[in-house]
């Protein structure tokens, strides 16, 4: 719980000092700045380091499990 | 009444703008999308280790169009196809050893001084998963429904998951809550191993007790996005994680070494190696960083990950992609990514066999050991006519581990005079190709 208040914080902290406006969202909306702009790169290298590694997630939840691991 | 025309004036001006500017980006998204045609991505990925270790040929393709006013349908699907070899467990001797196969049936023998490797590894995976979304509540906020079915000869898994994503602060920051479920059945080759109990000479029995054992996964996860200048975007997630059942690698063993390291003789028809035993819960939690950069034309994408849970597995990662913008729409793209963790607490690279029957817990996974993995690797990209991309991407893996036990320490005798744990090499080789149908 600590944790998720700690989050909801820095968030607050953030957002407090973000003053971009929806016409200057150009750069911001191209696809190379996606948070995830090579989606199918990353569900690979997931998969692989999953099988290779013991930490897995961080990035969202879903996903098949696997027998590799 | 003259300040209040003039405010009004002025946030009139300032919502048409803010409306023009989302005009003008709905239109690049749509030119983008392609109107109603689905979006596919799909790539072919070949992954090999040295040492005729495992090779992996994973086709993958994924699809996504707009069903509606804000509503999103997507599908994946992923065909792995897993030949060679693969560690058991056990490690290198100055004399060779002879295994039995997972079937029961069959013995395989490594040379002296080499790492032990069963290469009747092979096996092919079927993953399915599709995802909804669209608005609810109000144009601020959307909901992602998903479930995903993946499906090997011996391993099954299903799950579902749900996201809700919030924008706020003139949709600058956006709050995410996401609960994911997945119940997995594994039906190993031979059966479910006896924890700790011997492997024993081929066609003499298996000491096996069942054909199958499953386990269950959920998720929680928190997340903000935040929107920190006109070039910056950040996210931070928490995740919490927990799983209970079955979390053994059926065909994992570990050497039964006497005080002085060295390995037992069979006796009877029991081999010197017993099958891993590792705790039913497993309690994770991850935090996880992400900053995308604009620069004047390239993009840098960093993260970050701790993660932590109470098998005292810790690890850091750090991951680097920089986008280099060439002519054309085309890019470069290196790749640097940075692994290390330390070892749980019940691994160790063999066992005493005064602590066979006496420990809880123990497993000679290379995977639960202390670690690093190194990847460095290039992409480039080429857009083409019709919004097509053609890109391929080559990776090169290192990973090492530490040869020192945390349980005993450095190794004695036989199993510290051999070259247990090597270092394992990788390359993945990747072509993708994106397009509208």
């Amino acid at each position: 719980m600590k944790q998720i208040v700690l989050l909801m914080l820095t968030a607050w902290v953030l957002a407090a000092c973000s003053t971009v406006q929806p016409w200057e969202k150009d750069l911001l909306a191209k696809p190379s700045m996606a948070l995830v702009a090579d989606k199918l790169d990353n569900a690979l290298d997931e998969h692989i380091y999953f099988s290779k590694e013991a930490s897995l997630g961080g990035q969202g939840v879903g996903g098949g499990g696997c027998g590799c691991n | 009444m003259q300040l209040k025309d003039k405010h009004n004036k002025t946030k009139s001006i300032r919502e048409k703008l803010a409306l023009a500017t989302c005009a003008l980006l709905q239109t690049a998204g749509s030119t983008a999308q392609a109107g109603d045609e689905w979006e596919i991505d799909s790539a072919l990925m070949i992954y090999s280790e040295n040492d005729s270790r495992v090779t992996a040929i994973e086709p993958i393709v994924s699809a996504r169009k707009e069903m509606g006013e804000d509503k999103f349908f997507g599908v994946k699907l992923v065909l792995d196809a897993l030949t060679g070899a693969t560690p058991n467990g056990a490690h290198a001797s100055g004399t060779a050893q002879t295994f039995t196969r997972p079937s029961g049936n069959g013995s395989y023998t490594v040379a002296a001084g080499e790492n032990p490797l069963d290469d009747t590894f092979h096996d092919t995976r079927v993953a399915l998963s599709a995802d909804w979304e669209q608005p609810i509540l109000d144009d601020m906020s959307r909901i992602i429904v998903g479930g995903n079915l993946s499906k090997e000869f011996d391993y099954r898994s299903l799950g579902v998951s749900a996201t809700f994503l919030r924008d706020f602060n003139n949709r600058n920051t956006t709050f995410s809550a996401a609960l994911g479920v997945n119940a997995d059945t594994i039906s190993p080759v031979g059966d479910v191993p006896t924890p700790f109990a011997n492997m024993m000479v081929a066609g003499s029995g298996t000491n096996r007790d069942k054909a199958s054992e499953s386990k269950t996964i959920t998720d929680l996860m928190f997340g903000v996005t935040q929107v920190i200048d006109r070039k910056t975007l950040m996210q931070f997630n928490l995740g919490l994680s927990s799983s209970s059942g079955y979390m053994n690698d059926p065909y994992k063993v570990l050497t039964v070494v006497d005080a002085t390291g060295t390995r037992l003789a069979p006796v009877g028809n029991d081999l010197p190696y017993v099958y891993e035993n590792r705790p039913d819960s497993r309690s994770r939690q991850t935090f996880y960083w992400k900053t995308v950069h604009h620069l004047n034309e390239d993009v840098i994408n960093l993260a970050y990950r701790y993660h932590t849970d109470d098998w005292d597995i810790n690890s850091h990662t750090i991951d680097l992609n920089y986008r280099y913008e060439l002519n054309g729409g085309a890019y470069l793209q290196p790749h640097i990514r940075y692994y290390t963790q330390s070892a749980a607490e019940f691994f160790t690279h063999n066992i005493l066999d005064t602590q066979v029957g006496v420990a809880q817990y123990a497993s000679a996974d290379y995977r639960l050991g202390e670690l690093t993995t190194t990847t460095i690797g290039l992409k480039y990209a080429l857009p083409f006519k019709g919004n097509q991309e053609l890109s391929m991407r080559a990776e090169s893996i290192v990973q090492s581990y530490s040869k020192v036990d945390s349980a005993v320490g450095t190794l004695a005798g036989d199993a510290g005079s051999q070259d247990i744990v090597p270092d394992l090499g990788a390359f993945v080789i990747q072509v993708g190709y994106s397009f509208y149908w």
